[in-house]
């Protein structure tokens, strides 16, 4: 039986020549293949290829435009800051001056209505003074006049003479108490 | 004239193996010899186109920018044939082979896998009709890309004509006719083909050795054990061999392309 297929296969088939329906099998199966693959899934993976690229470098782009983005807003803002500090700064300094005008303002006020009273209390100090001073004068000259009638018990007839002395010995009274 | 799968079915070893062992039984009609239109090479022809034609359908029905984890595998094999050889090999210029690069990677790949796939167990690359149509496409393909590049004239002028002094060139112009044009479809498969059928080969002679041994004397059992230890240790070397092969027809065909592209020799 080996024997026999040994021998049968040599005289049969020689494998270095192709048979040629397997050719013909091979060449359409292959065909088949290429179209389908080359035709409706390499081409596609192709295009996938460039979209992820393009998607990647999209967003890298994008990405920079976002960086751009936010230092210029960055910039913008600290601008805006450092101008809202010299305006707060001027409004303080404003603020101060402000308030030292006003102070000094209100001081001089408070100075000048004190000044004032003082000049109407011690204007009515001195009416005051005067009017006392006159009523004490009269009455003073009455009881003196009365006190040195009952002492010496005599009535002065000069009326002017008596008003003289009186008088004199008043204002030697007030030159010495004011001295 | 039984097959080897009667004879192992019979208990008994026919060894040595032969190239009658490559050239299966008819599947249709069932048990032929002189039918070869559909043959286990021819079905597994077929459930290899297949196989591959679903497996690239399903995985790129619907592409995305964020692959899933099929559509990642699918990119990364056309991704290494695209970028590791075309792109590599030939330049910028090669994406547009990549296509078919990869479609022939992946049905070499596919067909020599099927030699150390259980049931499968042969590759139909150790038939040379398969290898040789591959051949001539390859062939075909490098001086058409070269001839449309460079004009007809120039085209053999640079292929066949080295810089080299004029006194060499009538010793140097049939080599490089001869290496160029005759030697090359026939190297290409000869070198797929020779390599599936021997690995089917070994793989045959050790697993029937051991099968032979059994039969032949009961002491011979350890031997044959070892003899199948082999068998498993040559499978590995084969599934080497299958990458090898299918990885350098490809390279092999993107060079053989780059060197008709090529402006200067």
């Amino acid at each position: 039986m080996y024997f026999l297929a040994a021998e049968g296969g040599e005289s049969t088939h020689n494998p270095i020549i192709p048979l040629w329906q397997e050719i013909v099998v091979g060449s359409v199966a292959f065909a088949v293949l290429c179209f389908v693959l080359m035709k409706f899934v390499f081409p596609r993976m192709e295009q996938t290829f460039q979209a992820r690229v393009d998607a990647i470098e999209g967003g890298i782009k994008r990405a920079e435009a976002a960086q751009a983005e936010a230092n210029q807003l960055l910039e913008q803002y600290r601008a805006q800051l450092a101008e809202a500090r010299t305006d707060a700064a001027k409004i303080r300094d404003d603020a101060r001056a402000d308030a030292e005008g006003i102070r000094q303002d209100i001081l001089g006020k408070a100075r000048e209505e004190s000044d004032r009273i003082i000049a109407a209390g011690k204007e009515q100090l001195a009416a005051e003074r005067a009017t006392i001073v006159r009523e004490l004068r009269a009455e003073v000259g009455t009881i003196a006049v009365d006190l040195a009638s009952k002492i010496v018990g005599e009535s002065l007839a000069d009326e002017a003479r008596r008003k003289g002395t009186v008088d004199r010995f008043l204002s030697n009274l007030e030159s010495t108490g004011a001295r | 004239m039984f097959g080897q799968a009667n004879v192992l079915a019979a208990g008994q070893a026919a060894f040595p193996p032969s190239v009658e062992d490559f050239y299966l039984p008819s599947i249709l009609p069932w048990g032929a010899h002189d039918s070869y239109w559909f043959t286990k090479i021819t079905a597994m022809v077929w459930v290899a186109v297949g196989i591959l034609i679903i497996f690239f359908l399903a995985t790129y029905r619907k592409p995305q920018l964020v692959p899933t984890k099929k559509q990642w595998l699918a990119e990364s094999i056309y991704g290494f044939v695209r970028n590791n050889i075309a792109v590599d090999m030939i330049g910028h210029r090669g994406v547009r082979f990549a296509p078919y690069f990869t479609t022939l990677f992946c049905f070499v790949l596919l067909t020599n896998f099927f030699a150390i796939v259980p049931l499968f167990q042969i590759s139909p690359n150790s038939h040379i009709a398969f290898p040789a149509v591959l051949a001539v496409i390859s062939y075909v393909m490098f001086n058409y890309v070269g001839i449309r590049h460079h004009g007809f004239v120039k085209y053999f002028k640079n292929s066949l004509i080295p810089p080299a002094p004029w006194y060499i060139l009538p010793l140097l112009i049939p080599i490089e006719f001869f290496s160029t044009f005759l030697v090359r479809p026939f190297s290409l498969a000869v070198r797929l083909f020779a390599n599936m059928f021997a690995g089917h080969m070994l793989l045959l002679v050790f697993t029937l050795g051991g099968f032979a041994m059994l039969s032949a004397n009961a002491w011979l059992a350890p031997v044959s054990v070892l003899s199948w230890v082999m068998t498993i240790a040559l499978t590995f070397l084969e599934f080497l061999v299958i990458c090898l092969q299918a990885y350098v027809f490809t390279v092999l065909t993107a060079s053989y392309v780059q060197g008709a592209l090529a402006d200067e020799h």
